[in-house]
């Protein structure tokens, strides 16, 4: 029972770190109707930066502080360069340009910091495990995983929900035009919005940072699964990012935990063990398709526009 | 508009007269490798046609359309590796598996549109990609060799360069024409007629989405010949040629030489597959060039090559 | 304008197809030059570079012009380079080769086309099996043999259980199985990830951890094996389960493991502190050249392998047509390797001792691998049987 709960830990993990990476994809792509394949490369980015600072603050809180700004402060360059032009354009054009920008950024990193990864070594307060049940201990830096993405998922709900800029989020999210029609500035609105995003990827990166290292490409496998998110719980949706996330990352998790040994039962071992870690990739798409299917527009579509 | 369909003749004139003397050129000059490296863009210039035919006459953007090739090729790999090795065979069964697959996928993308349609057909292509990784039979991750070519008695010999490379060209050639009398049929022009005003088609008592199902249906079908092909190119099929990468890359190639044209597709592979190539040979760091390059024709060259060509001769 | 470019292409082909001239010795490489894995590309390339200076540059009295190409870590891709390495660059020799799944995957092109393919890392089953063939020579080891002297070691330590875990591809389940045909103790449990995309490992560490196996071991070359440290250590049962290791520690990924990887052990063919001359000179014109790096097995691997085609080509005095008689010069594995003597089973796989090495700090205070002790002497594959060469 306790390997159970434990599993289903490692999935709440897993799952509340992608929704900070979806987060800001869906904000993106619900308010500005932009689809943004670099957004992996942002993710990449916060940790690359997060690595660097650390390693020249000598203070993990700090460098992480410095990277998260400094993610935010290229994703506005990039949304002022480059990304602004193609609002008016199909989502097609979205596609290609920014699969040219992962190509770039890939290449770009592996010039400045060349091909072997980075570490990014934890505080030794956090490298410690704790016992959060009586025989369950749990690594103490993926339970601040947990508490980071349920206060930033927190603060998201207040500031979209509460605030000013929140309502012209939420509006745009449901009405384009409309806000254009209302006097606001909505080229600054972007501007923010896109930093915003930016800043929650580079978030995603760097938090994930110690468990993974700190590599090229690092931001294209789990950005698909991003997708995956935002398509299951409704584009342009918070919430549905939110509940999502946490549905795939349990299956993920619970899939690579527990399929394997359901599998053994019918197959011979070998081609159990074989099948089963693609058969557990697997399942996301299969819960995707089935969600499309039966509700095209998400478990939790945005306003309708 | 008159000239510009003049410039784009010519040059699709030049490209298809190259194509068709290209093993004369290697032959004369014995460079073997440019025929193998041309023999894989033309296999992969025909998988952007078919992607072309429902993306750019049929407005249904497909995600997922490496998985045809994955399914053409493991066809032919499986039934190979299981001592089947007639080209009569193989090739059926692979165009066969083919529509099968898109037919599935088809009824149940359908009901979606938009953006909802590109990740729906992702979902479908990644399941395609990782069933292949979990075949331990047939090297599952590590792919399949496929020791010995598609047997077609005596008729054509496919491990023969040059005959393999016609082989290839003819089935390019063949399924542009085939594309072309689709799109300027009554049933391709309801199907265009869908992509632009779906309520209308409806209204007048078209059931858009048979229409669009049939479509999709004959674009897998003819990506699956490609697969078949790839397979016998490369001697090898793994589940890597139906990763979602794969899948962006005909995009790439169908919007790069120009959505909607006839040629387009072709000569978005070419370029594409050929800047790869010698972008790679002088820098490492090619990806550096490719990706600004993308962007800057996403920028500046709507309509792709294709479209500049023609805004190049009117203006 | 568009024909202009087309034709710029072909131009620009033509150009970077030099007629053959049989006045160089031409040796294609093939190995990860992005990605992730690149460090070990590089780590080979600047080895293989080595070798070369070392040699003059110069094999036979000709020149050497060496072609690398990046595999990018996929099998579809290692075909493609290899292919064009044979029918564009018409290499006499091709080298290289991290991963399983790429060697299997090119390796119809090189026999097929009858180029000598040396292995310089890549060791599947089958090629030591029924896909061995006269063209094709290794100077890496088997992939089983690793673990296997890894699995001997266990045994000896009286290790009573284990737990197995590694990626799913064709050199994943090699190592697995390798360790499971000479460990006598019980194997508790077995996970495969996906490869190589999967990186969070914290659903394997926590079956595993309760899984009530008394050790763990592990197979994840590269960064796979930096993060799986990391993991490890983060989870809290480095105390608890010790971990044994396979190709999962080396001089790439330590300077990235750091502390994690203090007392991990290991085994391996090659390290660096081995006491022969050959090996000295190597190591310590590396870290001259290449300042701040250290090289790894990998490297050794293809400092051998430049050597061992050397040894081919005076032979045969630079007339590379002589096949047949580079061939039988390679068997003899003529030459002085890195990792001392060693000698050639029948299907070209080495004959070689396995060491087990363990991470301590060095004298400059840095972390380093050193060999501990001697697990097997001349140990062969257990696959030579099934290879029908003579």
């Amino acid at each position: 029972m306790l390997v159970v709960v434990e599993q289903m830990l490692n999935g709440l993990q897993f799952g509340l770190l992608l929704f900070l990476l979806a987060a800001g994809l869906t904000l993106v792509f619900g308010i500005m109707d932009f689809v943004n394949l670099a957004h992996g490369s942002l993710y990449m980015m916060g940790a690359y930066f997060a690595a660097t600072f650390v390693a020249w603050t000598g203070n993990f809180i700090l460098g992480c502080v410095m990277a998260l700004g400094a993610t935010l402060l290229l994703g506005i360059l990039l949304e002022f360069v480059a990304l602004r032009h193609l609002y008016n354009r199909d989502h097609l054009d979205h596609v290609l340009a920014t699969f040219g920008l992962i190509l770039f950024f890939n290449d770009a990193v592996r010039l400045i910091w060349g091909p072997a990864g980075l570490a990014l070594p934890l505080p030794s307060w956090l490298t410690v495990p704790v016992q959060i049940l009586p025989g369950v201990n749990y690594p103490a830096y993926r339970l601040s995983i947990i508490a980071v993405a349920l206060l930033v998922a927190a603060l998201l709900y207040v500031v979209v929900m509460r605030t000013r800029i929140g309502m012209l989020i939420r509006a745009g999210a449901s009405n384009r035009e409309m806000i254009g029609a209302l006097g606001i500035n909505i080229k600054l609105l972007f501007t923010l919005v896109f930093g915003l995003g930016a800043a929650l990827a580079g978030l995603a990166g760097l938090m994930q940072a110690p468990i993974l290292t700190v590599q090229i490409g690092m931001g294209e496998n789990i950005l698909i699964l991003a997708f995956v998110i935002i398509v299951i719980g409704g584009i342009g949706s918070i919430r549905g990012a939110f509940m999502a996330a946490i549905f795939v990352g349990m299956i993920d998790t619970l899939g690579r935990a527990f399929l394997p040994d359901l599998l053994r039962k019918v197959l011979s071992s070998t081609a159990a063990s074989t099948a089963a870690p693609a058969m557990s990739s697997m399942l996301i798409y299969l819960l995707m398709a089935i969600v499309l299917v039966v509700r095209p527009e998400g478990l939790f579509p945005a306003a309708k526009r | 508009m008159k000239s510009a369909f003049n410039l784009r003749t010519i040059v699709v004139a030049l490209v298809v007269a190259g194509l068709v003397l290209l093993p004369v050129y290697s032959a004369l000059t014995g460079k073997v490798f440019i025929l193998t490296m041309f023999t894989r863009i033309i296999i992969l210039a025909l998988a952007a046609a078919s992607l072309n035919l429902i993306m750019g006459y049929g407005g249904m953007m497909s995600f997922g359309h490496a998985a045809y090739l994955g399914i053409g090729g493991y066809a032919v790999g499986i039934l190979a590796f299981e001592g089947i090795g007639s080209g009569f065979i193989q090739w059926p069964v692979a165009l066969i598996a083919s529509a099968l697959f898109a037919l599935v996928i088809g009824a149940l993308s359908l009901r979606t549109r938009g953006v909802y349609f590109i990740m729906i057909t992702l979902a479908f292509a990644q399941m395609a990609y990782y069933i292949a990784s979990s075949l331990s039979r047939y090297g599952a991750d590590d792919g399949l060799t496929i020791y010995k070519r598609s047997n077609f008695g005596g008729l054509i010999d496919l491990s023969n360069r040059t005959q393999f490379y016609y082989v290839c060209l003819a089935c390019l050639l063949g399924g542009i024409y085939l594309i072309w009398r689709i799109v300027n049929s009554r049933f391709g022009l309801v199907v265009q007629g869908v992509r632009s005003n779906e309520q209308r088609m409806q209204a007048i008592g078209f059931h858009a989405n048979r229409y669009r199902l049939v479509c999709f249906v004959i674009s897998g079908t003819i990506c699956g010949l490609a697969g078949a092909l790839l397979a016998n190119n490369t001697d090898f099929v793994s589940p890597a040629v139906m990763y979602w990468t794969r899948s962006g890359d005909l995009m790439v190639m169908v919007i790069l030489g120009g959505m909607g044209t006839l040629f387009g597709p072709v000569i978005g592979a070419i370029v594409f597959l050929l800047l790869e190539e010698l972008l790679s040979q002088i820098t490492e760091y090619w990806a550096m060039i490719m990706g600004p390059l993308l962007l800057l024709i996403v920028l500046f060259a709507r309509g792709g090559i294709m479209g500049l060509l023609a805004r190049f001769s009117r203006g | 304008m568009k024909k202009a470019f087309w034709l710029a292409g072909i131009a620009a082909l033509a150009l970077a197809q030099p007629a053959s001239a049989g006045d160089t010795i031409k040796i294609g490489f093939v190995s990860t030059f992005s990605g992730p894995t690149a460090a070990i590309g590089n780590d080979m390339r600047n080895s293989f570079e080595l070798a070369l200076d070392h040699l003059g540059r110069k094999m036979g009295g000709k020149p050497v012009e060496v072609i690398y190409e990046d595999d990018g870590q996929k099998p579809d891709v290692g075909k493609q380079k290899t292919e064009k390495l044979i029918q564009s660059d018409n290499v006499d020799f091709i080298v290289g080769y991290i991963w399983s799944n790429v060697l299997l995957a090119s390796l119809k092109t090189a026999v097929d086309s009858k180029t000598f393919l040396i292995s310089a890392n890549a060791g599947p089953s089958q090629l030591a099996g029924e896909l061995c063939s006269p063209y094709v020579f290794s100077t890496s080891w088997q992939n089983d043999q690793t673990p296997q002297a890894m699995g001997t070691y266990m045994t000896q330590k009286g290790v009573k259980s284990v737990f197995l875990i590694g990626p799913n591809y064709a050199a994943g389940k090699d190592m697995l199985a390798g360790v499971k045909s000479t460990f006598k103790g019980e194997v508790k449990g077995e996970e495969y990830t996906v490869w190589p995309s999967q990186l969070d490992f914290s659903a394997e560490l926590t079956k595993a951890k309760n899984s009530g196996a008394e050790s763990i071991f592990v197979f994840y070359p590269g960064a796979a094996g930096v993060q799986f440290l990391n993991q490890y250590a983060q989870a809290g049962i480095k105390a608890q389960i010790p971990l044994y290791t396979a190709f999962t520690i080396d001089e790439l990924s330590l300077p990235l493991q750091k502390d994690n990887a203090l007392g991990v052990p290991g085994a391996q063919q090659w390290v660096n502190d081995l006491p022969n001359e050959e090996n000295k000179k190597y190591v310590a014109d590396y870290r001259k050249k290449y300042t701040g790096l250290r090289p790894s097995f990998y490297g050794a691997q293809s400092y051998d392998a430049a050597n061992l085609i050397n040894s081919a080509v005076v032979a045969v005095k630079g007339d590379t047509s002589k096949k047949d008689e580079m061939k039988a010069e390679m068997e003899k594995a003529n030459f002085k390797s890195v990792r001392g003597a060693f000698k050639y089973g029948k299907n070209h796989i080495p004959i070689q001792n396995f060491y087990l090495q363990d991470v301590v700090k060095d004298a400059e205070g840095q972390l380093a691998l050193k060999t501990v002790a001697t697990i097997v002497k001349d140990d062969q594959d257990r696959f030579h049987d099934k290879c029908p060469m003579k």
